[in-house]
């Protein structure tokens, strides 16, 4: 019943029968035991499960994991590089940006993507990048202030990823 | 000398989330586990006619299906629960059984009527979608004051005109009195709407009983793992509580939604008792909006009466509280304790009475959701407020200024006796609003309200200055008043041989930094580094007991457990100190870590006496070895965190939308020892409020079919709805707990929905709008505003 996919996820290639129904986020979830992305809802609205797919934050409930064949998938697990934080990660810590922690994942995913689409953006900007996120604990207010954190440190560092 | 109290540390909890490394329930994958996926009625109130197992028990990978005859026959009855409330002629309140799957009845939407487990969650939800199921679809009642009306369908044959209980509080005769004899009256006909709580994390339980060792083991995201193990043990499954672990890991998020005993935890383990392996059941987002506690769902009329002068002389107040389909386990206690008690507000209202009728309908649970209660009556009394402001002419500012409780801080001066059966413990009430004035910047903007109107823009300005009772609770108290558990919380205080701390609470953080917030005091109290503090919890096999986390507790009920086994820790310690040091105790001093005999340079380290302790070779006589230390700390009263909140909208005159441009709070939650977190409890709880006045509201038609229960349907705020906020505070210590703490988690919650009504209501006066009923959605606006 299982179809080959080969995927490679945080730098690491793997290869294996998967059936064709299992979602993304089941596969990295269940199949690589990779728990930091999390599943919130059933519709696609939560982004929880949000994950970088060649470079692009995807909703990764909404794609099936085979869709991801060939790709390059970066999870929360993969983001700190030889063991340095990434500067979003580094900005949520600093800035109180997470309470429960279930939904931080997708939200330093999404804001990965965020900040390499635009390296400056204003307040309203960031509120509008988030639009695919629910936080229920925060309010928001602190998550914009580590996305600010984050993207004063990265023109500071000249680096984005 | 204090290092860590009143900082804002950074959460040590943080590292393991960003990294992608927490670990909630449906991350925890036991060998052998199977999956369990449950039925659930697609209608309100319906016969089950069968269930034919057969027509899935067969398929390849299924390993078990139960209904709610299995239960029934087990002897197994239902949830409890944890709180009773009388009617007025002193009858009990009508308790029907809550089974862990129905057999007879569905009665509502989501009501569970068995349980399929297989071998992988694809296949136990294949099987579910397969299960035949005949139902007799009857009909519904979803509307608390519809639901005591003659001729109306019964929910419990066993409770008539479907009424749970009715309640009043205050004095009757009193409040008609004031209210003939008032100047003006205020009136206004209230629905606060139901709203679901929507923790991120939906609700997840793993059962495993090991016949091996007869032990079971709960996993459950749940704020309270010890009252969830008592319940289930004493009154659910009938299970020897020494053979039963409780384990919460880290949670996402409860908001109150994650208090109470559900039937899925008792249900998991009463299959693995059957199956002898661990079963996982987690809840999709559908499954949540329809079966995780809802919380609000009041109707009511309130009434708010004036002297001449602008004094409010009475409050009368008939209310109907929505509690669904059965009683969740707080759930009695929300529209009554929790509710009618906090009617002074911050007023000096000398007459006040609230007649509640507490009703079961065909929909999901109503239980305490952020607030529980309290926002209930904050909105009834601050939307009365700006109302009355607005009808008799003078400045909602001025007026509350004029009605306030003149300060007292419960030391010299005592307490505020309410006419509502609290005593509030401390409180200073005029700086917060005025601080709040300040923040707004009132004059201007009251000019730039009136040159907007020039130019047909409608701004609005709404108040909202409100009091909760949180540090839940004196266990004496709550038991008179019908709780069943006391409210006390735990703390063991375990200095291991190097000195290191390891802390056990029965508090549990699903969001609130306890693990930093927590190591801060005892680290502080102690004179140690915070690094070597650790704060465990969330464990039964760890934790000794519990109380778990609600009602703004954690803090001043567990916080001051732990104080209690700190000052045993360093009572014991400064004894073998004065024996390492050859001196009396009273001369010696605790500071940064040492005792120090008083006037020398004599002195011994924490971690030297904690040493000694442990290897008590040079001892003293007589005294136990070890320091480790437990204790249970039971409040004496309620804590009485009060606070002002500004909102300021612009109405979108061509749409009705409602832009919240900005959100202004001064808070006084007593003593703050981190400051950060407690900022992030206020904005978070502010977001929830303003959801609440907003975006958010449970849907149900007039078959009980809940027509919202997705994020695709259901609204909640996103963080382009929301301004940044701009938050202060006070500080009124309280007077009964030894931090000074008051609470947090709930104040923005409670605060801020009817600032925001308030607000819409000031923009649209010019067009003669009273009231909206929340939400306040576009369309709703815009309805208004055509009149």
């Amino acid at each position: 019943m299982g179809l080959q996919l080969t995927v490679t996820v945080n730098g690491k290639q793997h290869s294996q029968e998967v059936e064709p129904r299992t979602l993304l986020v089941h596969y990295l979830r269940d199949v690589l035991r990779l728990t930091g992305t999390h599943i919130g809802c059933d519709t696609s609205n939560c982004g929880a499960c949000t994950v970088l797919m060649n470079g692009k934050a995807v909703k990764s409930c909404t794609l099936l994991a085979l869709q991801a064949e060939g790709a390059e998938i970066t999870t929360i697990e993969g983001l700190a590089q030889n063991g340095e934080l990434h500067p979003l990660q580094e900005g949520f810590k600093e800035n109180h940006g997470l309470q429960c922690g279930f939904c931080t994942p997708g939200m330093i995913m999404t804001s990965v993507q965020l900040l390499d689409d635009n390296p400056n953006p204003s307040e309203a900007e960031i509120r509008h990048g988030l639009e695919g996120n629910y936080c229920r604990c925060t309010g928001y207010h602190n998550i914009v202030k580590s996305i600010q954190y984050a993207a004063d440190a990265m023109r500071k560092e000249g680096t984005n990823v | 000398m204090s290092s860590f109290i009143g900082k804002s540390i950074k959460r040590v909890e943080d590292k393991r989330f960003i990294t992608g490394k927490g670990r909630y329930t449906d991350d925890i994958v036991l060998p052998g586990m199977v999956y369990a996926q449950i039925v659930r009625s697609p209608y309100a109130h319906a016969k089950i006619v069968s269930i034919d197992k057969s027509s899935v028990e067969s398929m390849e990978g299924v390993v078990a299906v139960y209904t709610g005859q299995d239960v029934a026959e087990s002897g197994v009855g239902g949830v409890p629960a944890g709180w009773q409330v009388d009617f007025k002629n002193g009858d009990t309140m009508k308790e029907p059984p809550h089974p862990l799957l129905v057999a007879d009845k569905a009665r509502y939407m989501g009501d569970a009527v068995a349980v399929v487990i297989a071998e992988s969650r694809e296949l136990a939800k294949d099987a579910a979608d397969l299960l035949e199921v005949e139902y007799d679809e009857l009909d519904a009642v979803v509307d608390a004051a519809k639901a005591v009306e003659e001729g109306v369908p019964l929910v419990h044959d066993d409770a008539p005109k479907n009424m749970c209980f009715d309640w009043e509080i205050g004095d009757k005769t009193a409040t008609d009195a004031a209210m003939a004899s008032a100047h003006h009256i205020t009136t206004l006909d209230f629905v606060n709407q139901r709203v679901i709580p929507n923790a991120i994390e939906p609700r997840a339980v793993i059962g495993h009983f090991d016949p091996a060792n007869d032990k079971y083991t709960l996993y459950t995201s749940s704020q309270n793992p010890h009252l969830i193990r008592l319940l289930l043990c004493a009154f659910v499954l009938g299970l020897p509580e020494h053979k039963v672990r409780v384990v919460s890991p880290d949670v996402g998020g409860g908001f109150g939604s994650k208090i109470f005993h559900y039937a899925e935890e008792a249900l998991m383990i009463w299959c693995s008792q059957r199956l002898g392996i661990p079963i996982k059941w987690i809840a999709e987002r559908s499954e949540s909006f329809m079966t995780d506690a809802h919380g609000r769902d009041h109707v009511s009329k309130a009434e708010m009466g004036f002297d001449a002068e602008g004094n409010v002389v009475g409050l009368r107040i008939k209310t109907f509280a929505n509690l669904g389909a059965y009683l969740s386990t707080f759930a009695p206690a929300v529209p009554t304790y929790l509710h009618g008690t906090l009617l002074q507000g911050l007023y000096t209202t000398p007459a006040i009475h609230l007649d509640l009728v507490g009703s079961f309908t065909h929909t999901t649970p109503v239980d305490a959701y952020r607030g529980a209660g309290r926002p209930e009556a904050t909105y009834l009394l601050e939307r009365l407020m700006d109302t009355a402001a607005l009808e008799m002419g003078v400045d909602p500012a001025e007026l509350r200024f004029k009605n306030f409780i003149p300060p007292f801080d419960g030391v010299n001066e005592p307490g505020y006796q309410t006419q509502v059966a609290l005593q509030y413990d401390s409180g200073n009430y005029a700086p917060v609003l005025q601080r709040a004035l300040e923040m707004v910047g009132y004059e201007d903007f009251r000019a730039e309200q009136a040159a907007a109107r020039e130019q047909g823009r409608y701004l609005g300005i709404g108040f909202s200055t409100y009091i909760e009772a949180c540090g839940i609770a004196p266990s004496a108290v709550v038991g008179s008043l019908g709780a069943r558990a006391g409210l006390y919380e735990s703390a063991q205080v375990r200095v291991q041989p190097t000195g290191k701390v390891s802390v056990y609470t029965g508090s549990h953080s699903h969001g609130q930094g306890h693990e930093t917030t927590f190591a801060q005091v005892v680290a502080d109290r102690l004179g140690i580094d915070i690094a070597d503090v650790e704060i465990v919890h969330g464990d039964s096999e760890s934790v000794a007991f519990g109380m778990g986390t609600y009602g703004s507790r954690s803090l001043a009920v567990g916080g001051s457990a732990i104080v209690k086994s700190v000052d045993k820790v360093l009572e014991k310690g400064a004894k073998i100190a004065a024996h390492l040091l050859e001196a009396a105790e009273d001369d010696l001093e605790y500071a940064n870590g040492s005792w120090t005999v008083k006037g020398t340079d004599k002195s011994v380290g924490f971690g030297d006496v904690s040493l000694t302790a442990y290897v008590p070779h040079n001892y003293p006589e007589g005294l136990e070895p070890g320091m480790d230390f437990s204790s249970f700390y039971d409040p004496t009263n309620f804590t009485y965190p009060f606070g002002a909140h500004i909102a300021i909208v612009e109405i979108d005159t061509d749409t009705g939308k409602v832009t919240l441009k900005r959100f202004i709070a001064c808070d006084d939650v007593g003593n703050v020892i981190n400051p950060m977190i407690v900022d992030g409890q206020i904005h978070g709880g502010i977001a929830q409020g303003v959801g609440q006045a907003m975006f958010e509201g449970a849907i149900y038609d007039e078959n009980g079919q809940l027509t919202n229960g997705s994020y695709m349907d259901y609204t909640m705020p996103r963080a382009d709805d929301l301004p940044s906020f701009e938050i202060d505070r006070t500080v009124t210590p309280c007077p009964h707990n030894p931090l000074g703490v008051k609470g947090a988690g709930e104040a923005g919650t409670i605060g801020s929905t009817p600032a925001v009504v308030n607000a819409v209501m000031d923009a649209l006066s010019p067009l003669g709008i009273k009231d909206i009923t929340m939400p306040l959605t576009s369309e709703r606006v815009w309805k208004a505003m055509q009149g």
